[in-house]
């Protein structure tokens, strides 16, 4: 259990629970969808001081736990290639693929490269034209102006010798699905701020006017997490669902126009599968027309793959908030961190890992069952 | 993979028509893109993700979230203090992004 002092401002946020307290009268299940707010909820024990009728069910909003098995499959054989300089963010690196991860590749010889910023990726094509190097650009709307950056950077510097391969993913696509399934239990959502910072805020009206639900455009700190909860429950209990930005120091309604005109021009908007959810339609970016010579997937020849997850996660149910992570028989056990199953336990922000990373091992908490059945553990 | 980072941004130049910057996050210095934030001047603030200010914040929520992030731990984990990881160090894989 963890305790109000955790907080930089415990006072505030001893305010805020007492706020929640008073407003809420009846169960409410709120999905917070970005990882880096699954994380803050985990760390401080958010969760376990809001009142029990407020249960939070941590949302998809992890793109390297959502890139799907074949996407990886297809980065591991480009980055096993000797001609090939394969850079990639860090938390990919240990992603298991259907055989090995990028660190196993690099461990056989593959020159796999970390990068802290997309456009390192530029720096060494220019550095080594004698190879092929291919940035691995994945990430939500936050992260997406970085990666495509490199794209335009290629065009601009005439670098034949570097390509991308994008597994990009869109949130409110996502909200769209969980919010129109017909076994979502989720009644508000809280939205990823930073995605808001670039994109802006108009995006998520229809989601609110289709289908009831209060969004709250809510930052990553554990204060913020706390206010958009707070800010949720009260229009749940008014009866009330509007859209509403808790994170203004940081989120406007317009969001970043520069950003935005990059994106428009390096990217188009596709079909995605995403790992442990399936096939979502609309719900992610690949290379543009104008950018489509710089795709590494047709420039390598990775064509479809035949991939097998395992028959023991149940990272899909987690996803969508039908179980929680310490409820799956294989957590802690055939499934951890070191030798993860599937979408929700390959990064640290994936709900699994942060479930394990926190020590939540045991459920802790008596949640009400669902009509579809899911066994709880 | 979407945290952002405040920082100060300490001086800016031209890189072949990209706008770039070395911004301060509390005593740790990175280059930083500024693309995407061309209306940021010296001594401003800006919100850092993977590399690239995504939009600008004021100074005093920065100072705050700066301190936090400290305070957490979060700072060397954001940043990725090493620029790259030990061939079979799986468990400290750093440089990520979050969304």
């Amino acid at each position: 259990m963890k305790y109000l002092d955790e907080f930089n401002d415990p006072d505030l946020a001893a305010t805020l629970f007492d706020q929640i307290r008073a407003v809420v009268t009846r169960p409410w299940a709120i999905m917070e969808v970005c990882g880096g707010q699954t994380h803050s909820i985990i760390r401080n024990g958010i969760d376990q001081l809001l009142p029990d009728e407020i249960e939070l069910i941590h949302g998809p909003g992890c793109p390297v736990c959502v890139t799907p098995l074949e996407t990886i499959d297809k980065a591991l054989e480009i980055a096993a290639r000797p001609d090939v300089i394969f850079c990639s963010f860090g938390d990919m690196l240990r992603v298991p693929g259907s055989h090995t991860d990028l660190f196993g590749v690099r461990s056989r010889g593959g020159d796999v490269r970390v990068v802290y910023s997309p456009i390192d990726a530029v720096a060494i094509a220019e550095d080594n034209p004698d190879k092929e190097v291919v940035f691995f650009a994945i990430g939500f709307e936050t992260t997406a102006p970085g990666n495509a950056m490199v794209a335009f950077q290629a065009r601009q510097r005439n670098l034949t010798n570097l390509s991308l391969l994008v597994s990009h993913v869109l949130v409110p696509p996502a909200i769209e699905a969980i919010a129109s399934s017909p076994t979502s239990r989720v009644d508000g959502f809280l939205a990823a701020g930073h995605v808001c910072s670039v994109m802006g805020t108009t995006q998520y009206e229809p989601l609110v006017t289709t289908y009831g639900v209060p969004i709250v455009v809510t930052g990553f700190e554990p204060l913020d997490v706390l206010d958009g909860i707070r800010r949720t429950v009260i229009q749940l209990e008014n009866g009330e669902a509007y859209l509403e930005n808790a994170y203004p120091r940081a989120v406007n309604t317009v969001g970043n126009s520069p950003a935005q005109a990059m994106l428009e021009d390096v990217f188009a908007v596709t079909d995605r599968k995403w790992r442990g959810i399936g096939m979502i339609p609309q719900s992610g970016w690949h290379l543009s027309d104008r950018y489509a010579d710089l795709n590494a997937e047709t420039r390598f020849d990775v064509a479809d793959m035949d991939v097998q997850e395992s028959e023991l996660c149940r990272s899909g149910e987690v996803l969508q908030g039908m179980l929680k992570p310490n409820e799956c028989p294989a957590f802690g056990t055939e499934c951890t961190p070191r030798n993860p199953l599937g979408a929700t336990m390959v990064s640290s922000e994936g709900a699994c890992a942060a479930y394990y990373q926190y020590g939540r091992l045991e459920s802790s908490r008596t949640l009400p069952v669902i009509e579809s059945g899911a066994t709880r553990g | 993979m979407c945290l952002g980072v405040p920082g100060k941004v300490l001086e800016i130049r031209d890189e072949r028509g990209t706008q770039m910057a070395t911004v301060d996050f509390g005593g740790v210095t990175k280059d930083v893109c500024l693309a995407y934030t061309p209306e940021a001047q010296v001594g401003d603030y800006t919100l850092i993700h993977a590399g690239f200010a995504i939009t600008m914040v004021d100074e005093e929520s920065a100072l705050k979230t700066l301190e936090l992030f400290e305070q957490m731990g979060l700072l060397e984990e954001e940043l990725g203090a090493p620029s790259d990881v030990a061939i079979g160090d799986r468990g400290t894989a750093t440089g990520g992004t979050r969304p």
